[in-house]
């Protein structure tokens, strides 16, 4: 098990306000890695930093042993896929044109794309079942089509880290479990993803592990048998949660009200 | 990127096809105007045989005027394109951003300081400078006001340009109270977007500035591209984003200075120009080529009007492009979403 992603002792914030404090994770190949937390707890901070978005005010992230820092612009962007959280497209653009844009990183300086590029678009577009989408102006399909193709960017830059903003946001069963397939086959060909969602479902079926994120620190890291159970989730969440064993022993959540005090 | 907004018509037919009508435009307003000349007398005069009275007046008047307009329409509509890119807004316009504003005071300032007698060959280049530093001043204070805990703050920017603008209105009044009155009147002639005062070193002077605008602009076309993602996204990609953000501040502050302090304020080309041919091009590289192409050609066609609308009488072309675009800026501002 080797660390793709590993962040020390991190701090990061905006401004005056500090988000993050202290974090330490690692984000090991082969293997899939849920965020959890309420609103405002630091997920989307802590991918963002992780993604070389925000300067570490303390800290520091490591890309394959190597400080993410000192590592090129371009080639940290071939490695490190990120998917931000809401897109509110406000220019026309085919889709198969965003998709392209993920190829930048893969592009000379004032280069175009090819063919192998048109492929790896066409084959991500396909794979996040939105071939039939590349035509369309991204302003005209609905949010979850919007979703998969903006996933497809992503998966058509090809990279070894996977860092998603709510990646399964607005998206219907099927499609849930068609990126958690994408994701599972990019892990089983050696990437790290991790990705944040509020959907206990598709944490507990779609991830090895789990970082339960609170106030801005890591209050548990660790396989989802080990993190993601009644107690903890409760602590999280501030309501009470009940694991039982699901299907292929993953763990099942239900939530309750916050207990009565 | 293959360049295809519209399927299967690859953003090249649009360009040639904005570009022959930009030369159609272009000869007809070499054909029109005070003096009555055949098209025969104006196809030898633009060559420069025939009488001594059309040649001048084909290659020192007609000609400047036309190319000027063109020029201008360009630079205008280019500095948009690449205003609306960077901001995220399809709203921005270096009218709307006051940059154009900025840019007027620079240039008055500029003249007032006695930086080239106005017409003079020397002050066509040195004026869209004295213009360039003040426009860059007021993308300062423009950002200064739209920035928020250290990051520009899109929804403000529009609001802050305004401000800016009704500052650059002031100041531009206030200065031209310094003038004596023939001058004065000669300034707020300048002022209100005129080509009539084209000239070939004018002409000569635009084409270098526009030339380098899009030479810096160009090469950002997929950075463009990428930052339509948003700034994050876009830095994720590879983009060098703040690099990106600064040379292009400075090439569409340029373009628009440089049309200002030649042709004074035209407002919504830069606007309308970019949002008209953004469906035909399926990048920013065709964006940015279709933009220059279309502006050109508006402004030419909206010379022609001002100049036939109330003939022998001129009005300002600047009155005709806002009397087009504010109407189109209000249709625009009800469709968003």
């Amino acid at each position: 098990m080797t660390a793709g992603l590993e962040a020390r002792g991190l701090s990061a914030g905006y401004g005056a306000h500090t988000v993050l404090s202290d974090v330490s994770l690692t984000l090991a190949r082969g293997r899939i890695s849920v965020l959890l937390g309420e609103n405002g707890s630091g997920k989307s901070t802590l991918l963002k930093a992780l993604a070389g978005l925000l300067p570490p005010r303390a800290g520091g992230i490591l890309l394959d042993g190597r400080p993410l820092a000192s590592v090129p612009r371009r080639e940290a962007a071939r490695a490190i896929g990120y998917l931000q959280q809401g897109f509110e497209p406000l220019f026309p653009m085919r889709a198969l044109d965003l998709v392209l844009l993920g190829r930048t990183p893969h592009l000379g300086a004032f280069g175009s794309p090819g063919g192998g590029d048109r492929a790896a678009a066409e084959a991500a577009l396909d794979e996040m079942d939105a071939g039939a989408l590349a035509g369309s102006d991204i302003r005209s399909i609905s949010g979850g089509e919007r979703q998969r193709v903006l996933l497809a960017r992503v998966l058509a830059g090809g990279p070894s880290v996977f860092l998603l903003d709510e990646p399964t946001a607005n998206l219907d069963p099927r499609h849930r479990f068609l990126v958690l397939d994408a994701m599972r086959r990019r892990a089983a060909a050696g990437s790290a993803v991790l990705f944040s969602t509020h959907e206990l479902d598709v944490a507990s079926q779609g991830a090895d592990d789990a970082v339960l994120l609170a106030g801005g620190r890591v209050l548990a890291e660790g396989p989802v048998g080990v993190t993601l159970t009644g107690g903890l989730l409760s602590r999280l969440f501030a309501v009470s949660a009940h694991v039982a064993s699901g299907p292929g022993g993953r763990p099942l959540v239900s939530f309750g009200p916050p207990p009565a005090r | 990127m293959t360049p295809a907004g519209a399927p299967g018509r690859p953003a090249w037919v649009f360009a040639a096809v904005l570009f022959a009508a930009l030369c159609v435009l272009i000869g007809g307003s070499l054909l029109f105007g005070s003096v009555r000349l055949a098209p025969g007398e104006v196809w030898s005069a633009l060559f420069g045989s025939g009488d001594a009275r059309a040649v001048t007046i084909v290659r020192e008047l007609r000609l400047p005027r036309a190319l000027l307009g063109a020029l201008v329409g360009g630079a205008l509509a280019v500095s948009g394109a690449a205003l609306q890119a960077l901001l995220g807004n399809p709203l921005a316009d270096p009218y709307l951003l006051g940059v154009s504003g900025g840019a007027a005071c620079g240039t008055l300032l500029g003249a007032l300081l006695g930086l080239g007698a106005r017409g003079a060959w020397g002050s066509s280049f040195a004026l869209p400078l004295a213009g360039f530093l003040g426009a860059l001043v007021a993308v300062l204070v423009v950002g200064a006001g739209a920035s928020a805990g250290g990051r520009l703050d899109r929804g403000r920017l529009l609001l802050s340009g305004v401000v800016v603008n009704a500052l650059a209105s002031a100041i531009l009044l206030f200065l031209l109270s310094f003038g004596d009155a023939a001058r004065t009147q000669s300034f707020i002639f300048w002022m209100l977007g005129s080509l009539a005062g084209a000239t070939p070193g004018a002409v000569k002077a635009l084409a270098v500035y526009a030339a380098l605008g899009l030479v810096l602009l160009l090469p950002l076309a997929r950075a463009f591209d990428a930052l339509a993602l948003g700034e994050e996204t876009a830095a994720t990609l590879g983009i060098p984003v703040e690099t990106v953000k600064r040379v292009a501040y400075l090439a569409a502050s340029l373009l628009a200075a440089a049309a200002v302090a030649t042709t004074g304020i035209i407002g919504f080309v830069g606007l309308l120009v970019p949002h008209a041919v953004r469906r035909l091009a399926g990048g920013h590289r065709a964006l940015l080529v279709l933009s220059f192409l279309g502006g050109a050609a508006l402004l030419v066609a909206a010379d022609a009007l001002a100049r036939s609308l109330f003939a022998p009488a001129e009005i300002s072309v600047g009155a005709v492009t806002a009397l087009l675009g504010a109407p189109a800026f209000l249709i625009l501002l009800r469709a968003r979403p």
